[in-house]
């Protein structure tokens, strides 16, 4: 049995996160939170090659607090077969070193897999350093911007999106992958799923039960301040009579900016 | 702490590399040290004077036929190799899509902190780097600095500006390389079918948003962009969604520059605001005088874009004659 492990990120719904103007702080504490967009694409993937080869087994695994486990429950209900949470008020805080070492700890505690899939970044830190770091940690094959995977045999087959090309890339399992939101739509679960998923357990770790080590989750990059942009637009409303008196307008506006012109 | 000295550059994009080397030259004259690029790959000597020029004072050169294309072990056991042999106290790298990862595991080898896709990069009193990027998808500027040596950033294309080349010295290093044996093998490379028209060196871009309600209408876009010596974008609905494109603009799409970008029918999500932060002028035409869009506009106008294009069209043809 082909077992595929699956990396999630609760993260801050970053289309509903507010912004105090006068201090430009974000309102992080109050924004919904939901499972980061690129980490379904790599569920639903998951799911997908589980489908096609029959005899598999999708585990899910998170690090945060408590309250993720409606983004594992979620993950349940699209079709996961089990479902790994790793919290521990120790460790908050982490950065994407942090992050990657319990991951990695925690999916040596699932046991033998053959694949790892991982959202290329997160919605809210877009950093896109959790996988390679994890597979760096676990010395496993690494391929990143992949838009379509396919398992033959032992074998992992991955295209991959670069600036200026489509690279295919194959490497023997177990590998990790990294997946663009290209790669699928996925899927939303049925009543009848969500329903079953409630009844299914979700496997809570604390740091020590995976024998952390406190060096390797202290973060190694210090926050200095997270702000709104500020914003210096003119804002300049152009009115006129008819389109093409606005157009006018407009154009003059530019040739005067100096942005158009021969 | 205090042993690691220098600065080391390195990208699989030589242009970026260039690039990075102009800010980098300011932070290893700041923190009086040395800066050093490092070209990996096979016969590009060349390129190890351009480097010079543009900065550099040593070039670390590993050269060999297993490296000639971008190989992702190989070259992270060259940067590896560097990184414990001369302990540099800031390892700067192109923010490419082999470049991020790159440096994600060098970062993890060498039990070190990464800071991904830095627009500005500083130095701080305590001469730490202190680099700032764009997070929570466009909403805020994360400053963030480091705890640990070497401090790795990455850098995106066109953050900094390539430095003029000057008419200055520098070393050159052969390394003696061994090849990391490869974990992953590539079977095919071919072009990215796209239009061969690379978005983010456009000085104009029209670009369209779910406001355009058919594929054909692109025309629209597509003569203006031309009036203007332009190229036509969109947002992520529409190439994602609608597939009327293969790309788009925004945080996950493609960052742009230009010197004017239009944003017809475009609402202004957070995401594809955050890709068009740098544009010098910003339009913004739509329906909706509510849309967000028109906050962060130099220009706004209310109006049915199927009217507003076609008369931009004829009046930027009128005013350039």
């Amino acid at each position: 049995m082909k077992r595929i492990i699956v990396c999630l990120k609760q993260a801050v719904d970053v289309s509903q996160l507010k912004v105090d103007s006068a201090s430009r702080q974000l309102l992080t504490a109050s924004a919904p939170r939901k499972m980061s967009d690129f980490d379904k694409n790599g569920l639903d993937e998951a799911i997908k090659i589980k489908e096609k080869l029959g005899d598999a087994e999708v585990c899910t695994v998170t690090v945060s607090s408590e309250d993720a486990k409606a983004v594992l429950r979620e993950g349940l209900a699209m079709g996961a077969d089990r479902a790994y949470l790793v919290s521990d008020p120790g460790l908050k805080d982490m950065d994407t070193s942090g992050t990657a070492y319990v991951l990695s700890e925690a999916v040596r505690k699932i046991g033998e897999y053959s694949l790892i899939l991982c959202g290329e970044t997160s919605l809210d830190s877009f950093s896109g350093l959790v996988g390679p770091r994890l597979a760096e940690l676990l010395n496993l094959p690494q391929m990143t911007s992949v838009r379509k995977i396919t398992v033959e045999g032992d074998t992992v087959i991955a295209e991959r999106t670069l600036e200026e090309a489509v690279e295919t890339m194959k490497a023997k399992m177990p590998a990790l992958v990294s997946v663009t939101r290209e790669i699928n739509q996925p899927r939303i679960p049925s009543l009848m799923m969500i329903m079953r998923a409630s009844k299914k357990e979700i496997v809570t770790w604390t740091a020590s039960d995976l024998n952390l080590q406190k060096n390797k989750i202290d973060s190694k990059i210090e926050l200095i301040e997270v702000l709104a942009p500020k914003t210096e637009r003119k804002k300049i409303k152009i009115t006129g009579e008819n389109p093409q008196e606005i157009a006018d307008k407009l154009a003059k506006a530019l040739i005067q900016d100096g942005i158009i012109g021969r | 702490m205090s042993e690691h000295r220098g600065v080391f550059v390195f990208s699989d994009k030589h242009d970026l590399t260039l690039e990075i080397l102009g800010k980098a030259r300011e932070i290893a004259d700041r923190l009086q040290t040395e800066l050093s690029a490092v070209l990996i790959g096979h016969n590009l000597q060349e390129r190890a004077d351009e480097m010079i020029r543009c900065g550099a004072d040593k070039v670390y050169l590993a050269d060999n036929q297993a490296l000639e294309r971008f190989q992702a072990e190989a070259y992270l056991g060259v940067l590896y190799g560097l990184a414990l042999g001369y302990k540099p106290e800031i390892i700067l790298i192109g923010s490419t899509k082999n470049g991020k990862p790159l440096a994600a595991r060098l970062a993890t080898r060498l039990e070190t902190g990464c800071v991904p896709d830095c627009a500005r990069l500083s130095v701080d009193e305590q001469k730490r780097l202190v680099g700032d990027r764009i997070t929570y998808g466009g909403n805020a500027v994360a400053r963030v600095t480091f705890k640990k040596k070497p401090q790795i950033a990455t850098v995106p294309a066109r953050a900094f500006e390539k430095p003029e080349p000057k008419d200055r010295k520098g070393q050159l290093v052969q390394l003696d390389v061994k090849i990391e044996q490869p974990k992953t093998e590539t079977i095919e490379t071919k072009p990215l079918e796209t239009s061969n028209v690379r978005i983010e060196e456009a000085e104009v871009i029209v670009s369209c948003g779910r406001g355009l309600e058919k594929k054909e209408d692109k025309v629209l876009l597509d003569e203006l962009a031309t009036a203007l010596c332009g190229q036509v974008g969109c947002s992520r609905p529409l190439a994602e969604d609608r597939k009327w494109f293969s790309e788009w603009v925004g945080l996950s799409g493609h960052k742009v520059k230009p010197k004017l970008y239009i944003a017809c029918g475009i609402s202004g999500v957070i995401q594809h605001v955050a890709g068009i932060r740098d544009a010098k002028v910003i339009v913004a035409i739509n329906k909706d005088p509510e849309a967000p869009i028109f906050e962060i506009a130099d220009y706004g106008v209310v109006g049915n874009l199927y009217e507003i294009l076609p008369a931009l069209k004829e009046a930027v043809k009128k005013q350039l004659q």
